[in-house]
């Protein structure tokens, strides 16, 4: 298991090697941590988000558009979009387009963006590993 | 729900802790306590029409 590092070891943490950890992190959840060598919380994460996601999208939620107009629509789509890879493959499956008259759907919704939401939370705990607070 | 608690328990457990153990601990009492604060609610809005 990786040890904790020093503040001073990551003094130096390059803005180009936090960008990689950060981009990876969004792009595949836990890729940052596994980078890292944190492999249990990088494995979780990559099995738990992805697999969240998909649960959304078996629920018939919808993976909203980035629509300017409609501020909550908005917010659900940077949310949704939080999951990186996974979205995209979604979105060029033509999955999430939503079944509104589904009883699951504002489940499906939820968990669409709550997945992209807590990858947030896990670019930000990457990035705080690669920093050396942790 | 409670497949939501699951996860959302997990991913929050995996962040705040390093142990394993403690990971476990940390995610089970917040998994009880979403399942729980689930059904007070729902409880509490059992009085009040659709």
């Amino acid at each position: 298991m990786a040890t904790k590092s020093t503040t001073a070891e990551r003094a130096g943490a390059e803005p180009g090697r936090l960008a990689l950890v950060c981009g990876l992190s969004w792009l595949i959840p836990g890729a940052g941590h596994l980078l890292q060598g944190r492999r249990q919380k990088g494995i979780v994460f990559l099995i738990a988000l992805p697999l969240m996601f998909a649960t959304g999208l078996w629920l018939e939620g919808r993976l909203f558009p980035l629509e300017l107009s409609d501020p909550l629509v908005f917010l659900g789509a940077i949310a949704n979009r939080g999951v990186g890879i996974p979205y995209f493959v979604a979105r060029m499956m033509d999955a999430g387009l939503g079944t509104v008259t589904a009883s699951s759907y504002e489940y499906g919704n939820t968990f669409l963006m709550t997945a992209g939401l807590l990858n947030f939370l896990v670019i930000l705990d990457a990035f705080d590993i690669a920093k050396g607070r942790k | 729900m409670v497949l939501f608690a699951f996860f959302v328990s997990l991913v929050f457990a995996v962040l705040l802790r390093d142990d394993p153990r403690q990971q476990i601990r940390t995610g089970g009492f917040m998994f009880a306590g979403f399942v729980a604060a689930a059904y007070v609610l729902g409880w509490l809005m059992y009085p009040f029409p659709l």
